[in-house]
Formats: C-alpha cells, sequence, structure tokens
C-alpha cells in the first residue's frame, strides 16, 4: 500500500462509517412501525446489517486515528460537526415510499463503491468491503424492487414515489463530489475516486426508475455540506440527540 | 380484501442433503417478494440453505372431517411397519 496521510485515511472511514451509523439508525425509526410486518422485520435487518457495518468502519477509524479511541466512541460521543455522512442519510424517513427510495438511491452508491472498495491496496479496507458487498447486494436488490412495485403501482403509490424522488434527487450528487480526501485515496489506489462512479451510478438508477415509471427531476442542484462536514442539516443534532443521549447522560453506560 | 397481499407458505431447507420443511407464512404481493420476506422473516439465524415458497391458495389439503376414513384404517395394520424382520449385525444402523 502507498504511504496516505493518515488523517486523510481517518477521514475516509468516518465518511464510510458515519454513512451506514446514520442511515442505521434512521432506518432503525421505523422498527415498530412500518406498514405490514413482513417490511419491518426486512427494515430491521438492513438497519442491522448497516449498523455492523459501522463497526467495522468506525473501528478502524479509531485505530488510524490512534487517541485509543472505539467504534462506541466514535459513534456515540461526537457531535453534529465532527460527522462526515453525507445529507442524504441523515433526512427524515417521511413515508415509507420516500424511506426507501432514500434507500435504493443509497443502496445503489453503496453496492458499487463496495465493489471498487474489495480491490482496495488497503487489506483491511477490501475484507471490510468483501464482508459489506453480500449485504449492500441484497438492499438493493430488495429496495430496487420496492421502489419497482410502488412507482409502477397505483396512482397514489405512484405519485408518493415520484415526491420522494422529487425531494431526495438533489441530495444525490453529494455522494459523488471528489475533493482532496478522495483524490488522496484513489492515488493510493485505497478508494476509487467518487467521480467516476457516476456513470455506472446512473445506469443502475436509470434503469430501475424506468421501470418504476418514475422521472429524475429536472436541475442540477446539489445538496452539498455532509461529507467535508461543513454544514449537516438541521436534521442530524435531532437524531443524534436520541441515538445519544444514553451515554450522553450515563457516561460509559454498559448494559 | 382485494388490497390485501396474498398469503405465502414457506418452506425452508435447513442444510443440503435435508428435505425443505414448512416453517411457517406470510404475505407478499408476488413470488418473487414473497422470497425476499421469507430470507427477512424465517432466516435471520441462519436457518436456511434454500427457500421454497407457494401461495397458499394453490395447496390442496385433506379435510379434518375425513380425518376417520382416511388415518383410522392404518391404525390397526401394524404389519406395515418393518418392524419384524431380523436386520444382520453387518448391516450396522439403518
Amino acid at each position: 500500500m502507498a504511504e496516505v496521510d493518515k488523517d486523510k485515511l481517518y477521514q475516509f472511514l468516518l465518511r464510510m462509517g458515519d454513512n451506514t451509523l446514520i442511515l442505521g439508525h434512521r432506518v432503525s425509526e421505523w422498527c415498530g412501525h412500518s406498514p405490514v410486518l413482513e417490511e419491518d422485520i426486512a427494515l430491521a435487518n438492513t438497519a442491522l446489517d448497516l449498523i455492523g457495518q459501522t463497526q467495522m468502519w468506525l473501528g478502524y477509524a479509531g485505530e488510524v486515528q490512534g487517541e485509543g479511541k472505539s467504534a462506541d466512541d466514535l459513534a456515540f460521543l461526537r457531535d453534529a460537526w465532527d460527522f462526515r455522512n453525507v445529507l442524504l442519510v441523515e433526512l427524515p424517513n417521511g413515508d415509507f415510499g420516500r424511506t426507501m427510495m432514500r434507500q435504493f438511491l443509497y443502496d445503489a452508491w453503496s453496492s458499487i463503491m463496495l465493489g471498487h472498495l474489495q480491490k482496495s491496496t488497503d487489506e483491511r479496507i477490501a475484507a471490510i468491503a468483501a464482508k459489506a458487498s453480500k449485504e449492500a447486494a441484497y438492499h438493493v436488490e430488495r429496495s430496487s424492487g420496492t421502489v419497482v412495485g410502488l412507482g409502477d403501482g397505483t396512482e397514489e403509490s405512484h405519485n408518493r414515489m415520484q415526491a420522494a424522488l422529487d425531494y431526495l434527487w438533489p441530495y444525490v450528487g453529494e455522494m459523488f463530489a471528489s475533493d482532496e480526501i478522495d483524490l488522496a485515496m484513489a492515488a493510493a489506489g485505497i478508494a476509487p475516486d467518487p467521480a467516476n462512479l457516476r456513470d455506472e451510478y446512473d445506469a443502475l438508477v436509470g434503469r430501475v426508475l424506468d421501470e418504476a415509471t418514475l422521472a429524475i427531476p429536472a436541475g442540477n442542484y446539489v445538496h452539498k455540506g455532509g461529507r467535508d462536514g461543513r454544514m449537516h442539516t438541521e436534521h442530524l443534532g435531532h437524531l443524534l440527540c436520541e441515538m445519544q443521549w444514553l451515554q450522553r447522560a450515563y457516561p460509559g453506560c454498559e448494559w | 380484501m382485494k388490497n390485501e397481499w396474498p398469503l405465502w407458505e414457506v418452506f425452508i431447507r435447513g442444510q443440503h442433503g435435508l428435505a425443505h420443511r414448512h416453517v411457517g407464512s406470510l404475505h407478499a404481493p408476488d413470488a418473487e417478494t414473497a422470497i425476499l420476506n421469507a430470507r427477512d422473516v424465517y432466516t435471520r439465524r441462519n436457518e436456511g440453505v434454500s427457500i421454497w415458497v407457494v401461495e397458499a391458495k394453490h395447496i390442496a389439503a385433506s379435510s379434518p372431517s375425513e380425518k376417520g376414513p382416511l388415518f383410522e384404517p392404518s391404525e390397526s395394520k401394524i404389519y406395515r411397519h418393518p418392524t419384524f424382520f431380523d436386520i444382520p449385525e453387518e448391516v450396522g444402523h439403518m
């Protein structure tokens, strides 16, 4: 593996782990509330997969950082400005349709990204990607099926899915916005330049949305600021408040 | 009723070499989704290597009221059980 700046590698790992952590928490909010039992269990399984991936990403991030922090420390004891997830995953669930559209837009990126990361020059990253990509492949199969089923469903389900796509699409571009951290990872062969994944993503997403009879909205505006920590949405603080309160109120508490 | 997803019966093969066993049922809009739902509902703890689903309406079942004529006649026919043969030692466990 080529020499790489430790702080940049740490930031890259936070981006991976914070995406799965925040989305995993969001999806877990459905537990006990889904429209049908089968979807409730499926969403809980997805949330658990994502939290499991978080343990691997943030666990490695803590080791690279070298300050003795565990994955739990990073998950529960950082504040909003230290999180590096894309804005897409912190957005509120909305209705079931919006949750599944967000899941699909993320799963499509994740399945492609993890495919490339299996070839990482960092063996640890390649191993995490190999394990996570099987889960991601299942997630995208499930979420794309639901997007097609609801998009090409009744008039109401179609309208809700189109509204979800209209709302979420401006958040997609952030997943492909490269900066100096990405370029350093690409130069060291650790991770692909996200900008280079866009064609693959558009092909996959375009195929599914076509089948779902949904139209990608016009306009090129992209909401950004999550993966570089410049500015999260107001929703992240509320999410962290709920996710972190126990460790904040009872520091070091274990059970 | 027409807005409800059909009921599917789920069969899981626990390991290679064993038969699929009925494990329960679930609702799903189509066969592909039924398999995904079965994966999520019935194989969370590594229970299976293969899933079958069949829409419940396609299963023809015997009627409980026919129980007597169907099953009682075999109760008295113990000679149908292969328990009257001496199995040679060298055959081993059967």
